[in-house]
């Protein structure tokens, strides 16, 4: 059993202000185990001997022990850890809690008491390990600078990925841009991996003449053609069966070129409390009785806005809803990267070579507030954030994993955030100057060809601002 | 040939000439309750013709993203009255994802038929006619056709639109109405309205089931020696304002008429429109006839529905004003 990493060696580089984390914490603090009631917890995770992991057992023990057999996510509910990546079949689904798999421990260890090592690509090498890095670096540099320009008044609106940043990456590393996505909105990184630009992130949340989004809607409703990334909208979950539907496109497709297995999986993100929307039933149901090649994606981070998941669902969790649908699952654990990527890299594989949808679901926590309009300390504490973020940060647990390694260390950690703080300084700064898109395209785009109508209301409103340029015009419109 | 088999021949068309074309619903596989689907699974195959599980959001969301990989989503939705679980899918997703995406992306792939209207026994939740839910809608497309030529040919044109259409279908219609439809692959272009019959006294508007009713009302109205000049708009997202306009110069008086019910329905709409366009052309108020601000009441429907005597009495009182 290894036991959490001492602080002093937990971290030793601190990432450049995590904004929330002076506010914030982590584990509960319930978390111990008796070794008694965890030490088989692998051994009869197929028994109903696990439901001996009751709350009430639970909520007597004072200390974290984040590496026994079983661990409290997000519902303070100890579930069984698994290094085994097994993805359920429906009838197979363990009684009991369903377990998490888990790679990576919380000091960047690979558990080699079971299968733990053989989900690292023995290819893994440090140009690769560096770039995953960097990429969830950028990413949490690119909110902690963004939260501020907020702030600051320069942009109206932002929302953050910090807690979630190995689900993003270890998800997105384990596909590629013909792989189609469908997002919720907090799934930055994934579009990062991809290949969307900091300046292309600065402009959609400036409005600008560069946004491809055309300045029409709220920050960080990205979206990219280019790729394979559809354009987010506000509402939850809609997105879900919309997923379904692409993903039957692709397998008909692949059908009508005289194969079998799709050009590439659509994977289609979305939260715990997207999860109670009736979209999610829809889609599915319609995933499932279609045969569609999917991988329904839920980032379990514990909240939607204040309302904490035993608000949200009294059964446990989401992957275990898979049995429902006779669709295939997997419970991963959300800040280990590399069972993240093993897991999704696993759910494609099955997707496309067997034209079925599989459902994920990871365990983090959502260490940022819901967005700039919330204070989540009204309704948590920010001991529990902070221990979070301290105790079981997704990119300090990949960086202890890279420092053993040789392939980092203090030093290259620092310049990699400093050289990111510089890229996204530069793209704000730049984003800011670009004025807003021409007033004129307000019209297009709602039909393919402008209707009678909207020419109509066009040429009213811009007689209306040529009237009153003084109010209409000028900077920002 | 009725208008259901219009339909089918309508959608029979699209599907043997786009390979991506799929139809799909709730019992849709065994030709639809409604029999619109009839034989294409047999023609076209179990991937390309199929039911969906009962679930309207399914169903829309479905042929968003299908529609949204570049694919054409013929989807049914069984009646209107219950197409409403899909109403968020249709008006925030469907309707906006051109414009939210800058033109990245779009649904326009996307045609959602569904049957509509008053048929003598189908109370309050087989008888509505929502479609000004959707004319309030950016980005949709509203058609309903009047009968088996105009279903055949606004709904090829719908399926082959760029943009997401609502196809409303009178299902009082899908036997009633018996037309010569060609054989051949047509379209008629929406956002157009016609002319149904030329006149010169009052101009009557209406469109899908209600352009019967309003023939007859017209009828009447040619027995009492007042000319109408019936319009069908066809398309109601966009619609035609300029053919009314026109018409309404030249009469100067105007009927709307439709099932659905009179506050914040679409005759409001044209009305408005009318009098803003043709103030000093108007000799008399706009007439709206509709059906009654209540739901739609299963042992009433004969009082509820705007008949040819309520039309003809609007008309009357128009030219008396």
């Amino acid at each position: 059993m290894i036991r959490s990493a001492p602080l002093a060696l937990r971290l030793s580089s601190r990432r450049l202000s995590s904004s929330i984390s002076s506010q914030c914490s982590a584990f509960n603090g319930k978390g111990r185990l008796q070794s008694e009631l965890c030490s088989k917890a692998l051994t009869s995770l197929r028994g109903p001997s696990n439901r001996h992991f009751s709350s009430s057992t639970l909520h007597d023990i004072s200390t974290v022990d984040i590496d026994s057999d079983s661990r409290i996510y997000a519902g303070d509910v100890p579930l069984p850890l698994t290094t085994d990546c097994t993805i359920f079949e429906a009838d197979d689904i363990p009684t009991g809690k369903y377990p998490v798999f888990r790679v990576m421990d919380e000091n960047g260890v690979i558990r080699d008491d079971a299968k733990g090592p053989q989900y690292i690509d023995p290819e893994l090498n440090e140009e690769h390990a560096v770039k995953m890095f960097r990429t969830m670096s950028r990413l949490n540099v690119m909110d902690n600078i963004f939260l501020n320009a907020q702030r600051q008044g320069r942009i109206s609106f932002y929302m953050s990925s910090q807690g979630e940043e190995a689900v993003h990456i270890g998800s997105a590393s384990a596909l590629d841009n013909k792989d189609v996505i469908f997002a919720q909105y907090r799934e930055t990184g994934v579009l990062m991996w991809r290949g969307f630009t900091m300046s292309q992130f600065a402009d959609q949340c400036f409005s600008n003449s560069g946004d491809l989004g055309k300045g029409r809607q709220m920050p960080v409703h990205y979206g990219s053609r280019a790729l394979n990334f559809h354009t987010i909208s506000s509402p939850l979950t809609t997105q879900l069966p919309q997923a379904a539907g692409a993903a039957y496109a692709m397998k008909m497709e692949a059908i009508r070129n005289g194969s079998n297995r799709a050009a590439g999986v659509t994977v289609c993100y979305f939260g715990d409390g997207a999860a109670s929307e009736g979209d999610f039933h829809a889609a599915m149901n319609i995933a499932a009785t279609m045969d569609a090649p999917i991988i329904f994606f839920c980032r379990n981070n514990g909240f939607a806005i204040s309302t904490p998941v035993a608000d949200q669902y009294r059964g446990d969790g989401i992957a275990s809803r898979a049995k429902g649908y006779g669709m295939a699952s997997i419970r991963v654990d959300g800040n280990d990267l590399f069972a993240v990527n093993a897991a999704t890299a696993r759910a494609k594989e099955l997707a496309l070579s067997e034209n079925r949808p599989v459902l994920i679901e990871t365990m983090s926590y959502r260490v940022g507030h819901h967005s700039t309009s919330d204070d989540s300390t009204r309704y948590r504490s920010t001991e529990e954030i902070k221990k979070w973020d301290n105790e079981d940060n997704p990119i300090d647990r990949f960086r202890r994993f890279c420092e053993a390694k040789g392939w980092l260390d203090e030093e290259r950690v620092q310049t990699i955030r400093d050289e990111e703080k510089i890229n996204v300084l530069q793209a704000l700064e730049s984003a800011e100057k670009k004025g807003p898109p021409a007033l004129a395209t307000m019209f297009d785009d709602v039909y393919k060809e402008k209707t009678p109508e909207l020419e109509r209301q066009e040429a009213k409103l811009l007689e209306h601002v040529a009237k009153y340029p003084e109010r209409y015009t000028g900077p920002g419109h | 040939m009725n208008l259901f088999t219009a339909i089918n021949e309508g959608m029979r068309t699209a599907m043997q000439t786009d390979p991506t074309a799929i139809t799909f619903g709730e019992d849709v596989a065994f030709g639809g309750v409604f029999r619109c689907s009839v034989g294409l699974r047999e023609e076209f195959g179990a991937d390309r013709v199929f039911n969906t599980p009962l679930c309207e959001q399914g169903i829309a969301g479905f042929g968003i993203g299908y529609a949204a990989m570049g694919g054409t989503a013929i989807a049914e939705i069984q009646f209107a009255d219950y197409i409403f679980p899909a109403f968020d899918q249709l008006v925030n997703e469907a309707a906006k994802f051109r414009y939210r995406s800058g033109n990245q992306w779009n649904c326009g792939g996307l045609t959602v038929r569904t049957p509509c209207g008053a048929v003598g026994h189908g109370g309050h939740y087989h008888s509505q006619s929502p479609e000004a839910y959707f004319t309030h809608t950016p980005g949709l497309k509203v058609v309903m056709p009047r009968g088996p030529v105009d279903a055949k040919g606004l709904l090829l044109a719908s399926i082959r639109s760029p943009d997401p259409v609502i196809f409303m279908e009178p299902k009082v219609l899908y036997r009633a109405a018996v037309e010569d439809v060609p054989d051949e692959d047509y379209e008629i272009e929406l956002g157009k309205g016609e002319i149904m019959r030329q006149g010169t006294d009052v101009t009557v508007v209406g469109w899908g089931g209600q352009l019967r009713v309003l023939e007859k009302a017209c009828d009447l109205a040619e027995q009492n020696g007042i000319s109408c000049e019936l319009i069908d708009l066809k398309t109601l997202a966009p619609w035609d304002v300029e053919i009314v306009t026109e018409s309404v110069m030249k009469t100067g008086k105007l009927v709307v008429s439709h099932e659905a019910p009179l506050t914040g329905g679409f005759a409001a709409e044209i009305s408005s429109t009318i009098q803003e366009e043709c103030f000093l052309s108007l000799e008399a108020p706009v007439q709206r006839v509709c059906g009654a601000d209540t739901p739609f009441p299963l042992v009433f429907e004969k009082y509820y529905v705007p008949d040819d005597l309520k039309n003809f009495e609007a008309i009357k009182k128009v030219m008396n004003y």
